[in-house]
């Protein structure tokens, strides 16, 4: 029995409501507890703020892709590398760190979950092998379905059913946590070298529009009970323009679940874009955001952009040739037979280039228009946006309308007349950074009953308390102390154990991989279906036995059973 | 005793990791082998393992347990300065992930069999980027396959038949007829021999060749002379003409791209044409691993290390500079005074210099079997074969994960485990 005293703990907890108590937190066991024994292990964290851990709902950390973006990129590589130092090991890297670097750095900023966001069915091990090295944050991997040609073909028999039976084998067998679609129906496309416009587009020989795709697996995701919502990535992502195509998407999505949203739309900010070229693009946030408020069935991430180098890497194939083009540096692609795709390639936004810094207001805008916190999550689509060492940074800017108007006068000159960014007076508070890091997550991800993302009894002792004292700092003026002191947590705490201290790793680390097995009737198990094994052995390059991923990947298991309505 | 038919079988052999033979077992014997090539049903049927770890004291052999065994192959790695830690190739992932630790901990050099084939794919991709595909991508829409300096019907012998030319696919009813094959080679091959196109060029001709058809590619075909490195202005135009009309064209290459004269820069000009190509069609480009899991060291160096090979930890950090830190020129420049070499054959393959050094210093290898590095070794340590007594993680030459299979139990440990005990032995005596 381990048992852990966190002492006068300033705690921000709004799933619980709690807004800035001093208190106790008591744990026995990796949960919180009402009491603990005289032997707890005491730690002062006297006026700190002290958070649940925190959650990234969209990141790209472990997988073939990410570890594409190493393997191409020795120079990002070179450009963050820590020795090995007693239990840590040696890292590299900077925009993709290695899968350790991942850890430490997450850790020491406090996160204690994070979600892989594009897992290839075909290549899952490749993640779950990643996430065996990912020691200090519990893991989950969403998975493509945007090209699946088992899953088109239901859709284009309109046959929600068949398609729920397909997703939930899938993901049970990949031991997968929810659906992805990335650009759905263009990674198809992508395979003959072309891409869809909108979605309304017809993917070629298959004969489905992406929202039929989309529409249809959200059904498909409430006929299986699925924790999460169907997580898209829209069309057209970065294109001048493309903010009416991300609404008239919202437009369709049905309200299905009393519980939580029916669409995570991912990295909003490249989706919320006006003009009709290059040369005319400017911020449609506020048309985006107004969708949002409207619709309690969307949540979003906003997929911030933050100057400097990075990398990005997407299942949108054809979007990264098109950047390729524009950038000319370098370009990884990667096309998995019979289900997605993906590219690569290395980016710097520049405060010079008048697009990238609409981009980066875009974010800003979408954060700050969107009336509810819990609708608009902080993510950069780590690394596509920026690397996720730049949230402090976000959240100083979120928080301070001074920090905004600091960097807005170091931006190209032209990019003020596109943006909405210098109108917006808002400034976040405390409580709603809570929100949008760790709370938003938890209950987007349909991670509560799991105890995540608070820290009321018997939830999982995962906690981060930082050097920071709520009661000091004014956030709108010292936004700097804001940044400095969501950096580096003073401890975190991972089931009851303080895995980190002041950025240093303490434990070796062991961490939980969450997935989903949908229990499905013998008449729409997959596994039995004869059309759907004949297809396999056809085209696929692998035999139906070996596509599952073992057991024995996964480290300590938590799978998440719901009782499918097939 | 009724023999076990072992269905979905992986084969450990080549790069194309077919994952659909049949193997029976029989009396903890393996009888048949079913689908696989000859290499494969080879491997799968050979014998002459040793049985107990083997030590040599002045010149002579003699048997050890496996603890003494391990006990002295730490030892020997602990009073190296620069110890070299080599192969990998035919091994599993899990295995490959302990042999990176190893090397952290000591300070060592890791580096694998990729030094001496497709490094310099590696160095290309790192300038270029690649555009690639999974296998199936292939098997189910290229109409256009192009085999440059490689000939599979020899060394990957099935590839041809469950992913290209001889394999049906969705969008290709009639595959053979509906396939163009081009194959380019210095001779006439066997696989040049069922190709639609033969393109032969002089030795060291690629490079000028693929400027050839990029310029060609671009609409710059005037500027090509009547010959390019013995290859007629024609029938480069001929197949400029294929490739740009091609619905999805897939290029593959061996180490006759790789390893010949303009090396990695061959390579960089094979990217930017299919990069090229792709703003006519969609084109894709797919090396050719030999091992059935190099790859896979190359995926586990990157996501512990950041670098896919020739990683140096003796400055506490990963540092990656082949030429420097790569396995031959460590050992033609007598640099390390020890090395473990696990599931490969250095001595029969690497130039003579460096086999030269390897005589010279204490050398314990990992290996099944005996080879030809088996004479330069200390201590040789059998081990399970992964794919047949061990199973573990591999990675197809497209990238694609697959699970191996244990087929037998013949009581040897495997290479995870062994070098498990050798890092546990290291971490004590580090103190941690
Ligand atoms: S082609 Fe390669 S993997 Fe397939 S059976 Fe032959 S040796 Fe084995």
């Amino acid at each position: 029995m381990t048992e852990l005293l966190i002492r006068n703990a300033c705690v921000i907890d709004p799933i619980n409501g709690i807004r800035g108590e001093t208190m106790d937190i008591l744990i026995r066991d990796a949960r919180i507890v009402e009491s603990v024994s005289g032997r707890a292990e005491v730690i002062d964290a006297a006026g700190c703020l002290t958070l649940p851990g925190g959650i990234d709902s969209h990141t790209h950390i472990c997988g073939t892709k990410v570890n594409f973006g190493r393997y191409m990129m020795p120079e990002d590589m070179r450009a963050g590398r820590t020795a090995r130092q007693g239990g840590m090991h040696a890292t590299s890297g900077y925009s993709v760190p290695t899968t350790f670097g991942n850890s430490y750095r997450y850790s020491a900023m406090g996160y204690t979950t994070v979600l892989e966001g594009a897992m290839a069915p075909l290549e899952a091990r490749h993640t779950h092998e990643e996430f065996s090295a990912t020691p200090l944050q519990d893991t989950m991997a969403n998975t493509l379905f945007d090209g699946n040609w088992a899953v088109m073909e239901a859709v284009k028999e309109n046959d929600v059913k068949r398609a729920a039976a397909i997703v939930g084998w899938t993901l049970s067998a990949v031991k997968g946590f929810a659906i992805k679609l990335t650009n759905p129906g263009g990674t198809e496309a992508w395979g003959w070298g072309k891409n869809v416009e909108c979605i309304h587009d017809p993917v070629p020989h298959f004969e489905v529009s992406p929202i039929e795709i989309v529409t249809a697996l959200v059904r498909a995701n409430e006929l299986l009970h699925l924790p999460h919502s169907v997580h898209l990535h829209c069309n057209r992502l970065g294109v001048p323009g493309n903010a009416w195509c991300t609404v008239d998407t919202f437009r369709h999505i049905p309200d299905l679940n009393p519980e939580r949203q029916s669409l995570y739309a991912t990295h909003v900010q490249f989706h919320a874009y006006g003009g009709s070229s290059w040369k005319d693009i400017c911020s449609r946030a506020d048309l985006v955001a107004r969708a949002v408020n409207d619709r309690p069935q969307i949540v979003m991430d906003m997929g911030q952009v933050m100057f400097g180098k990075t990398t990005t890497m997407t299942a949108d194939g054809p979007m990264e040739f098109n950047l390729y083009r524009l950038h000319h540096n370098k370009w990884s692609n990667h096309d998995v037979e019979l289900e997605t795709g993906s590219g690569i390639i290395p980016v710097y936004y520049s405060r010079k280039s008048t697009v990238n810094c609409v981009m980066w207001a875009v974010g800003l805008e979408l954060a700050l228009l969107t009336r509810s916190p819990w609708q608009c999550l902080l993510a950069t689509d780590n690394p596509n946006g920026a690397p996720f060492v730049k949230y402090p940074e976000i959240i100083g800017l979120l928080m301070s309308r001074k920090y905004r108007d600091a960097e807005l006068a170091t931006l190209h000159p032209e990019a003020e007349r596109r943006i909405a960014l210098p109108a917006i007076d808002r400034e976040l508070d405390w409580n709603e950074i809570a929100v949008m890091t760790r709370a938003g997550q938890a209950k987007a991800l349909g991670l509560l009953p799991l105890g995540k993302g608070h820290l009321g009894p018997g939830a999982a002792a995962d906690l981060a308390i930082y050097p920071v004292r709520i009661g000091e700092i004014d956030p709108s003026a010292e936004y700097r102390r804001v940044i400095e002191g969501f950096r580096q947590t003073l401890y975190t705490v991972k089931r009851g154990r303080v895995v980190s201290r002041e950025g240093r790793v303490v434990v070796e680390g062991d961490n939980s991989t969450i997935w989903v097995k949908p229990r499905i009737s013998e008449e729409y198990d997959m596994g039995r279906d004869p059309e759907f094994a004949k297809k396999f052995a056809r085209y696929y390059t692998v035999r139906m036995g070996n596509y599952p991923v073992q057991e024995a990947y996964i480290r300590r298991s938590i799978c998440i059973e719901t009782e499918a309505e097939l | 005793m009724f023999p076990t038919i072992h269905r979905d079988v992986v084969c450990t052999f080549c790069g194309c990791l077919c994952d659909d033979l049949e193997v029976t077992v029989e009396g903890g014997r393996i009888r048949g082998v079913d689908n696989a090539c000859e290499l494969g049903a080879h491997k799968f049927t050979t014998e002459g393992r040793l049985k107990a770890p083997i030590r040599r004291r002045g010149g002579v052999w003699g048997e050890e347990t496996y603890t003494a065994a391990i006990e002295r192959a730490a030892e020997i790695l602990l009073d190296a300065d620069r110890p070299l830690l080599y192969g990998w190739s035919g091994t599993c992932g899990e295995a490959q992930s302990v042999g990176v630790q190893l090397a952290e901990i000591l300070g060592g050099v890791i580096d694998a069999t990729t030094s001496v084939c497709h490094g310099t794919s590696i160095l290309a991709i790192q300038e270029v980027g690649h555009p690639g595909c999974t296998l199936g991508q292939v098997k189910n829409r290229a109409d256009v396959i192009l085999y440059w300096g490689c000939n599979p019907i020899e060394a990957h012998p099935r590839h041809m038949s469950r992913y290209t030319t001889y394999t049906d696919g969705f969008f290709l009813g009639n595959s053979h007829r509906d396939r163009t094959v081009i194959v380019v080679d210095i001779r006439r091959t066997d696989t040049a021999q069922v190709a639609d196109e033969f393109i032969k060029i002089k030795p060291g001709g690629d490079y000028a060749v693929l400027s050839a058809l990029r310029a060609m590619v671009r609409g710059k075909d005037d500027m090509i002379p009547p010959t390019v490195s013995g290859v007629s202005r024609q029938q480069l135009r001929r197949v400029a003409a294929i490739c740009k009309s091609a619905q999805y064209g897939a290029l593959f290459f061996g180490m006759g791209l790789t390893q010949t004269g303009g090396k990695y820069k061959n390579i960089r000009n094979a990217i930017e044409l299919v990069d090229e190509l792709n703003r006519h069609t969609k084109f894709t480009l797919t090396p050719m691993r030999g091992h059935f899991n190099v790859y896979g060291f190359n995926e586990v160096c990157t996501w512990m290390t950041g670098y896919p090979f020739a990683v140096d930890f003796s400055r506490g950090i990963a540092w990656y500079n082949p030429g420097e830190t790569s396995a031959v020129d460590l050992l033609a420049r007598r640099e390390c005074d020890a090395c473990l070499v696990v599931a490969s054959d250095p001595a029969a393959h690497l130039p003579r210099s460096a086999v030269a050094h390897l005589a010279d210093i204490p050398l314990v290898q990992l290996d099944p079997y005996p080879n030809a590095t088996t004479a330069f070794a200390e201590i040789q340590i059998p081990v399970a074969v992964t794919g047949i007594d061990a199973e573990g993680t591999a990675y197809r030459m497209d990238g694609v994960p697959i699970r191996t299979r244990k087929i037998l139990d013949l009581g040897y440990p495997d290479d995870r485990t062994v070098l498990q005990q050798m890092l546990e032995r290291i971490r004590e005596a580090k103190g941690r």
